[in-house]
């Protein structure tokens, strides 16, 4: 089995060595992915998180492993970065019995309730009201368990959002609400159909909230905000809104080249990549060209092994279609 | 034994649950200091006080995504839908996310949870506050879909229904709300998946659901002035469809006859019919009929609503037409 990629606080620098292995595990694991649909091996479609791995990776530091992620479509980043094995979920991409649902949810719906990831949600913004329900949950059982909710820039213009927000606001839930900003929704620009500039952080205060921007591309500010965001929660502070500026390096899903972006601008952020600029960052404050090297050979190793085990699983078998519909295990509707 | 409203009933088969159970949680629009809007609830936030019984603002995603998120993080919710005209606006919560979710997570998650809401016509109010809306919930895969008819019902399935691991509709008829039952003193348990022969006959089987099931009662008592002698079903639960009840009594008169309030097509008789023709079409002696609304949004004025909506008169016609011919 292949490691995990869940880190430690990154406050010293062998927390930030952990931060630079998480964000390359999500990289490397993402091109991977990336290079089995070009073999056809990955069927359906899928969203890449390439470019927005430091989100992912600083918020699963700041978050303790009894916390709840809800993450979108996009979200094998967000469910890596929580400590779920990359062999699973690369398994489930190829559709394999040993993937994550055996084959059940695909890219779209990764999960895995023992590492707190409590779904990953396709219809945009969905999500954003059942975290609050977990939230809740929380709230009412006195466990002090945060919800941290991530969703795209093209999620703010849809009615669960505002709702969610007001929801949780009144009821000042434990529920962290990330807004992942790489500026395009699928194909259009979110900037030509949202009233506001900053998508997310503009709308907060209509929910008395704080408006917050944090670089996204920057792993060392989003641990930082986030940890911030959790620890209010945590503490009965209630909801925070957090808005990430990233940029998605490919297309939108599988099938997209993203090709409608402007050169210069995607060029502009390439050269804001996260990971280039973490590790020059580690080498600053005196980590060491071989460690990092070391790091990078680890993360190497570990998504080729994902890979050969993956590929290896089974084909689901035909006694799991008509499985789990209903808690006893079944699927009958009549007697 | 007391006397029961069928509105009362719904408050009594919540208390008696949530005083067994700490984890049942209660929320919707105006279910709290309000009693809800149908007084269906009065008396729970006095019982149960308002961390456990909450009032919420007027969010049907939120609160349905609510009662989602905390049902699979280990609480019972029971959410109100205050008419289910509004499941509309939170389908997506219903169908995609509830009904899917354990299944697309290979088993990894289950959903303890109640979704109430009034349902059907009757009440004159109109297209949008009227419809009835038990097909709807009835195709989805991974929804349960209880209707009670009377007081007792009530009771006994909203305890089987928070009792049961799996997301459940449950709908009420708001034209029987005012109905009146005797009903015994105690815990009442109901279980999911049971039809209910109300009425034994040797010449037809009606089977009908929710405020379709004392007209069907009444229409049964004509039909035995007229000579014709009908078994009356009461289906209470589309899923689980308790099919052996229905193909049993079925079979037993050879003709059935369905009276449903849902709009005509895609409504539950027409999966009914289609099990029976295919189980037990040789035991049939004649054709299966079904009494639904036909197949337009609800008028409001009362002289149309009530030519829309089966009536004791058009089931006891169209059933005296069909044995006769
Ligand atoms: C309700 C709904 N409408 C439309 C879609 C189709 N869709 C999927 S992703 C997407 C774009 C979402 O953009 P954004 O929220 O910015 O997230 P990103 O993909 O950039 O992470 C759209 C329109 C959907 N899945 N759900």
């Amino acid at each position: 089995m292949s490691t995990t990629t869940t880190v430690p606080n990154p406050t010293d620098l062998e927390g930030k060595l952990n931060l630079y292995r998480s964000q390359l595990a999500l990289r490397l694991f993402e091109q991977r992915a990336y290079d089995l649909f070009l073999e056809n091996l990955v069927k359906g479609t899928s969203h890449l998180s390439l470019g927005q791995e430091a989100i992912a990776a600083g918020f699963a530091a700041a978050m303790r492993p009894t916390d709840w992620t809800f993450a979108t479509y996009r979200g094998h980043a967000h469910t890596l970065a929580r400590g779920v094995p990359m062999t699973p979920v690369l398994a489930e991409l190829l559709g394999r019995s040993n993937g994550l649902m055996a084959g059940k949810g695909g890219s779209m719906h990764l999960t895995s309730v023992e590492h707190g990831v409590m779904g990953s949600y396709a219809i945009i913004g969905a999500h954003l009201p059942i975290a609050c329900g977990a939230a809740w949950s929380a709230q009412y059982r006195g466990t002090d368990q945060v919800a941290v909710c991530f969703f795209g820039d093209g999620s703010v213009n849809i009615g669960a959002f505002h709702e969610a927000l007001n929801f949780a606001a009144i009821w000042k839930l434990p529920v962290v609400f990330v807004c992942e900003n790489n500026l395009w929704m699928e194909y259009t620009r979110t900037s030509e159909v949202t009233a506001v500039a900053n998508p997310a952080a503009d709308r907060a205060s209509a929910y008395g909230l704080e408006s917050i921007i944090v670089d996204g591309n920057d792993a060392d500010a989003v641990y930082e905000i986030a940890a911030a965001a959790i620890a209010r929660a945590r503490e009965g502070g209630g909801p925070s809104l957090i808005e990430a500026t990233t940029y998605r390096h490919g297309g939108h899903s599988r099938a997209d080249p993203g090709k409608y972006r402007p050169d210069a601008e995607v060029a502009e952020w390439l050269a804001k990549d996260p990971i280039p600029r973490y590790r020059a960052r580690l080498l600053e404050k005196g980590a060491t060209e071989e460690q990092l090297r070391e790091i990078e050979e680890l993360v190497a190793a570990d998504v080729d092994l994902a890979t050969e085990e993956a590929k290896a699983g089974g084909v689901p078998g035909e006694d799991l279609l008509m499985k789990d519909v209903w808690a006893d295990g079944g699927s009958s509707w009549r007697n | 034994m007391a006397q029961l409203t069928f509105r009362e009933a719904i408050a009594r088969g919540i208390a008696q649950e949530m005083r067994r159970d700490e984890s049942i949680v209660f929320l919707g629009e105006d279910i709290g200091a309000a009693g809800g809007v149908f007084k269906g609830t009065v008396g729970l936030l006095e019982e149960f006080g308002g961390v456990r019984v909450r009032d919420t603002p007027i969010s049907e995603q939120a609160i349905l995504g609510a009662a989602m998120g905390a049902a699979m993080t280990g609480l019972k919710p029971i959410a109100e839908i205050m008419f289910a005209d509004f499941f509309a606006v939170c389908w997506d919560i219903v169908v995609n996310e509830i009904a899917k979710s354990r299944y697309m997570t290979n088993g990894q998650m289950t959903f303890p949870l109640v979704i109430r809401s009034g349902n059907g016509g009757g009440l004159r109010f109109g297209a949008q506050h009227s419809q009835s809306v038990e097909n709807w919930a009835m195709m989805v895969p991974g929804l349960k879909v209880v209707v009670p008819s009377n007081a007792l019902d009530v009771i006994g399935l909203m305890a089987a229904a928070i009792r049961d691991p799996d997301p459940v509709i449950f709908l009420e008829a708001k034209v029987l709300y005012s109905s009146k039952m005797d009903v015994p003193d105690g815990e009442i348990v109901d279980t999911l998946g049971s039809a209910k022969v109300l009425r034994q006959g040797s010449d037809a089987t009606l089977v009908a659901l929710g405020a379709m099931v004392p007209k069907a009662i009444a229409a049964a008592d004509e039909l035995a002035e007229m000579g014709i002698d009908c078994t009356v079903v009461d289906v209470r639960s589309l899923v689980p469809l308790d099919t052996t009840t229905l193909l049993r009594e079925i079979s037993a008169t050879g003709r059935l006859f369905t009276v449903e309030e849902n709009p005509r097509l895609c409504g539950w008789g027409g999966e009914l019919a289609s099990i029976v023709s295919e189980e037990i079409f040789y035991d049939l002696d004649g054709p299966i009929v079904r009494i639904t609304t036909p197949h337009i949004p609800l008028p409001a004025a009362d002289a149309l609503e009530d030519m829309a909506i089966p009536s004791i008169e058009r089931i006891v016609t169209t059933v005296s037409k069909s044995m006769n011919s």
